[in-house]
């Protein structure tokens, strides 16, 4: 298989406004939809990550993070750029990119009235899982993620936001994707439930050499989990390495040790982390 | 774990037909969950059966029709309730699939595995007709004993062929319906609703198509629904075999053949589903 794992080109995503009567008769007529006022969310995002890395990618709330995660599952097109997942095209090849990926959001998003054993059901058959290997995955994935099993049979909306995030977990790793994408995994999660997480994401990453992109605003976790750190600010990469080469880039003659990496952070984007970025700027861009 | 040990999931290879049912298996699921709503549904499904097909014995009572008329006019709206009361429900299962994800907020996670297009849809279409036929097969039995109807000149394979193939036409409307809130999420659901309020209008649910002014009459030869309650109560009012109904299984075959230009269709909904939630 190839070394590289992901290799993101000059991405651009700009979100249009209005309707477009184009849109309404583009799949009878040949014409291509027109974007009216816009949100330039991503700005030629350029950067890869090597097969069996954590890549990191730390920004404020709206610097356009989901936004990539999305463009790489399938779920959003890029607007200009191209974005491969172990060589395969995600706009041209989207069908072998979803077989190789799966994703975890902040979000768990379930069937609601479904148990969570109902939920992995559905979610593992539809990647070719048979019913028998779930049967025998579930309980084993769950357990190591300290999710109790016999929670399993309960409706998910009985469950605490951070039991149903553990579920969302153990969804995305029962199918054994090659890549993870794990949008803020442990957003909501107490501790303890944070670290068991961390823990299984950790332990399956070195076992089965699974190449993972992870967001998050927790530097503590990107440090702990990353092996390579990209800071992102209104859409744009503005600054990568490993987590000591960031520190080195503000050290000016410190010892690194003692950096916090949130003031890495403010140096080099000019953003606070707990500050929530402006709306996307429009128009202008577009 | 096995297979966590498995390098690629891609090298599973399973089969179309597998795939689909693990959308059938789902809904099931969710089925069982919303037992409630399914009974509210078959109550409200016998109700509307029964106080529609009542108007034929208003009509007898009150001597504007003879009794003889006014059997065939309970069989005729007994039918047609019948018959829209499945064809709502495929249309409901398939065209509200889309909505309901997005409500749960699954669609993101639905859409991004490895599941072509026409398998998902398939799968809830075969959901769709397996429902429907439970539901409507329901309301036939507790309907029934309240009104002496004859049955005795049916030809039930011409009106089972009529079901079978006009199923097809109208999951592919159904699909349509639901593709609609992909394409235009802010304002596809509501049109999703109003197509299925002009199939009402237009297809001779409750009347012939015959009474309506002609610039709707037009239409009603658009609608695929048209055509099954024509050969429904031509096989079961008339008598009218497979043969004799020809005409109408081949127009119908022709709407489901229509509708099989569908996958190209539905690959703009990787591009439509941005404004799915979540963000
Ligand atoms: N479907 C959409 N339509 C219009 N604008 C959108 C859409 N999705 C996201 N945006 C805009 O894109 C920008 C980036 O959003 P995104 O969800 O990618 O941020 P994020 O970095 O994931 O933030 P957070 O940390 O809060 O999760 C925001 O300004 C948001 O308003
Ligand atoms: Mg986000």
């Amino acid at each position: 298989m190839e070394q590289q794992a992901l290799k993101v080109t000059n991405v651009s995503k700009y979100f249009g406004g209005g309707f477009d009567y184009r849109k309404l008769v583009s799949w009878c007529l040949p014409v291509t939809a027109s974007r009216p006022a816009v949100a330039h969310v991503l700005r030629d995002v350029s950067f890869e990550v090597r097969r069996g890395e954590v890549f990191g990618l730390i920004g404020a709330n709206g610097s356009g993070k989901s936004t990539l995660v999305r463009v790489l599952s399938t779920l959003l097109l890029p607007d200009s750029g191209s974005v491969e997942v172990f060589g395969h095209d995600v706009v041209k090849a989207s069908g072998s990119v979803r077989a190789l990926i799966n994703r975890v959001s902040a979000d768990p998003s379930f069937f609601r009235n479904m148990s969570s054993y109902e939920n992995l059901l559905f979610f593992g058959r539809i990647y070719g899982l048979s019913p028998g290997e779930i049967r025998v995955l579930v309980p084993e994935v769950l357990r190591r993620l300290g999710f109790k099993e016999e929670m399993a049979s309960e409706p998910m909306n009985h469950l605490s936001r951070g039991q149903q995030q553990k579920v969302a977990v153990a969804r995305s790793f029962l199918t054994s994707p090659v890549m993870m994408l794990l949008d803020e995994p442990t957003t909501g999660l107490d501790p303890r439930s944070r670290r068991d997480v961390q823990r299984f994401i950790r332990d399956v990453q070195r076992d089965h050499d699974v190449t993972i992109l992870l967001t998050t605003h927790d530097m503590e976790e990107a440090e702990i989990l990353c092996d390579r750190i990209s800071f992102i600010a209104g859409g744009r990469i503005v600054a990568s390495g490993t987590p000591l080469e960031l520190r080195e880039r503000v050290a000016r003659g410190r010892p690194v040790e003692e950096i916090d990496m949130e003031d890495v952070f403010m140096e080099l984007t000019g953003h606070d982390l707990e500050e929530d970025e402006a709306p996307a700027e429009m128009a202008a861009h577009g | 774990m096995a297979s966590f040990t498995n390098p690629m999931a891609a090298s599973r290879s399973t089969g179309p037909v597998i795939l689909a049912w693990a959308f059938v298996e789902r809904q099931t699921n969710l089925w069982k969950r919303y037992w409630a709503w399914e009974l509210v549904w078959l109550v409200y499904g016998v109700v509307n059966t029964l106080a529609i097909t009542f108007i034929a014995r208003e009509v007898e009572q009150a001597g504007i029709a003879g009794a003889r008329d006014a059997n065939d006019l309970v069989l005729f709206l007994l039918l047609g309730t019948l018959v829209w009361a499945y064809l709502s429900a495929v249309l409901d299962d398939i065209s509200l699939v889309i909505t309901w994800e997005r409500w749960e907020g699954t669609i993101e996670h639905t859409l991004m595995a490895p599941v072509p297009r026409w398998v998902h849809l398939v799968g809830m279409s075969v959901f769709g007709v397996l429902h429907a036929i439970v539901r409507t097969l329901l309301i036939f039995a507790i309907a029934l004993p309240f009104f002496a109807v004859d049955f005795s000149q049916a030809d039930w394979l011409a009106a089972v062929a009529v079901m079978a193939v006009g199923s097809v036409s109208i999951a592919g409307l159904g699909i349509l319906a639901g593709v609609l809130p992909l394409l235009y999420p802010e304002r596809g659901t509501q049109m999703s609703f109003m197509v299925q309020a002009v199939v009402l209008l237009i297809s001779g649910v409750y009347y012939s198509v015959e009474v309506l002014p002609g610039w709707l009459q037009i239409l009603s030869y658009a609608s695929p629904a048209t055509y099954i309650l024509d050969g429904i109560r031509g096989a079961i009012i008339e008598g009218e075999g497979v043969g004799a109904l020809a005409e109408t299984l081949a127009i119908l075959a022709l709407f489901g053949a229509l509708w099989c230009r569908f996958p190209s269709l539905c690959s703009r909904w990787r591009s439509a589903g941005r404004s799915a939630p979540g963000s």
